[in-house]
């Protein structure tokens, strides 16, 4: 199936969470702290919030915690 | 000379800088931590307020005192002139803006009407249906404990002490030590009644809460027109819309008051209503993610107006507290009353309306 990531379409495979289909597509920037430096995943079990990522419009939707879905617009950074 | 205040809040931070400013050898005592208390629990709001005209006095002169700090205030205390939009919900109330905009006119507040047109511009995740509102464009926003840290810092300071007694230029440490002074300031905020119990003040509890970061979502501080009626009513139990930006796009929602609770715990029963009235304004919240809440006590007199004056019958100990949900704005106000007692001066604005006596049952 295909997500888009910052208006870029990628090809993901089903079953997969969010943040490991970002990670196999090569991106590491999820979001900025209050000084702007860059964030990603850390636990990977949905308790560090460092993950967060703006999904179909919702904001800080933790991306280690939601399964790809076909048509997904995931806005990182 | 020597001083001594009690309590390291903003209110005792700011009246140890003006004393120490003017000359006292000054120290800072604190239960806890400088900045504390309900500095630390409430918004730092700094805001002109209309309800009588020595509140107002009070609340513009330390205003003008913020404005005068601005240009030496650290990063660290978040300095913003945000202005404070006051939001009427239907004509009724919008009836009282054109009237208010024009009291505060007539005493060199600037403000601007708001019809429902421009109040969804300035606003635009105010719920549409609104009749409109004012702002008042110089108001602000602190971090408050921040600024109390500045305002007291050189001030030397005793930390993690307990005051057991209060007398007339001396205390008593509840390690049974006694200091003395020729001043003894007491800035004890709600907690003063248990040294003063003729002093008709009592704790009032109050709840907010923070949002994750939603840059650019609200610009003002946004205020129920209604929000008088809870601050200077004397119902159990009341909320009021109050939702401040802070600089990292979080916000802040406030508020409500209660008396007669002692635990500091958060009461879901007051969280719920606070929100519900909150999402009346800004439906937009119910989507966003509360990452944290706490409570705090507002110290508030009978009248809603603070005690700053000498203790009735004393000539060396002063009380500074009673200053409800205007402690940010007005504590540079009591910081200069208070030296300006201390050394017998005229103070900026008619300070009589803030005696003890008047709060005092013998």
């Amino acid at each position: 199936m295909r997500i888009r990531v910052n208006g870029n379409s990628i090809e993901v495979q089903e079953g997969t969470s969010l943040a490991a289909a970002l990670e196999n597509a090569g991106l590491t920037l999820f979001r900025r702290s209050v000084k702007g430096e860059p964030r990603g995943p850390l636990c990977g079990m949905g308790i560090c919030f460092e993950c967060r990522v703006a999904v179909d419009g919702v904001a800080h939707t933790k991306a280690c915690q939601v399964q790809v879905r076909d048509g997904m617009e995931v806005i990182c950074g | 000379m020597r001083a001594l205040v009690v309590g390291g809040g903003i209110v005792g931070a700011a009246c140890a800088r003006t004393l120490a400013r003017d000359g006292f050898s000054t120290t800072l005592l604190e239960k806890q931590v400088v900045g504390g208390g309900a500095t630390a629990a409430g918004m730092g709001h700094i805001v002109v307020m209309d309800d009588s005209e020595p509140q107002f006095a009070l609340t513009k002169y330390s205003r003008d005192l913020w404005d005068s700090l601005v240009p030496e205030l650290p990063p660290e205390v978040e300095f913003e002139r945000r202005g404070t939009l006051w939001v009427a919900a239907d004509e009724e109330e919008f009836s009282f803006v054109a009237p208010k905009v024009a009291w505060y006119g007539a005493r060199g507040v600037r403000a601007e009407v708001l019809d429902a047109q421009a109040i969804s511009g300035a606003e635009p995740m105010l719920r549409p249906g609104l009749a409109g509102g004012f702002v008042v464009n110089e108001d602000s926003v602190i971090y408050a404990p921040c600024a109390a840290a500045w305002l007291a810092r050189g001030v030397e300071r005793r930390v993690g002490v307990r005051i057991s007694e209060v007398g007339d230029g001396w205390l008593r440490m509840s390690d049974g030590d006694k200091m003395e002074a020729d001043l003894v300031v007491v800035a004890g905020g709600a907690e003063s009644v248990a040294l003063f119990p003729q002093l008709k003040m009592k704790p009032r509890k109050g709840h907010l809460l923070i949002t994750d970061r939603y840059p650019g979502a609200v610009h003002h501080q946004l205020v129920e027109l209604g929000y008088l009626k809870s601050a200077h009513g004397h119902s159990t139990e009341s909320v009021a819309f109050n939702i401040q930006p802070r600089k990292t796009g979080q916000l802040l929602i406030g508020s409500s008051r209660q008396y007669g609770q002692t635990s500091s715990a958060l009461e879901q029963h007051m969280v719920r209503k606070m929100l519900q009235r909150a999402v009346e304004y800004l439906p937009g919240l119910a989507e966003m993610s509360v990452i944290r809440g706490w409570t705090g006590f507002r110290a508030a007199t009978e009248d809603k107006l603070p005690v700053i004056g000498y203790l009735p019958g004393h000539t060396k100990t002063l009380l500074a507290t009673g200053h409800e949900g205007l402690g940010i704005t007005t504590s540079l106000a009591t910081g200069e009353i208070v030296a300006d007692l201390a050394l017998g001066r005229v103070s900026g604005i008619d300070r009589s309306p803030f005696a003890v006596e008047r709060m005092w049952s013998e």
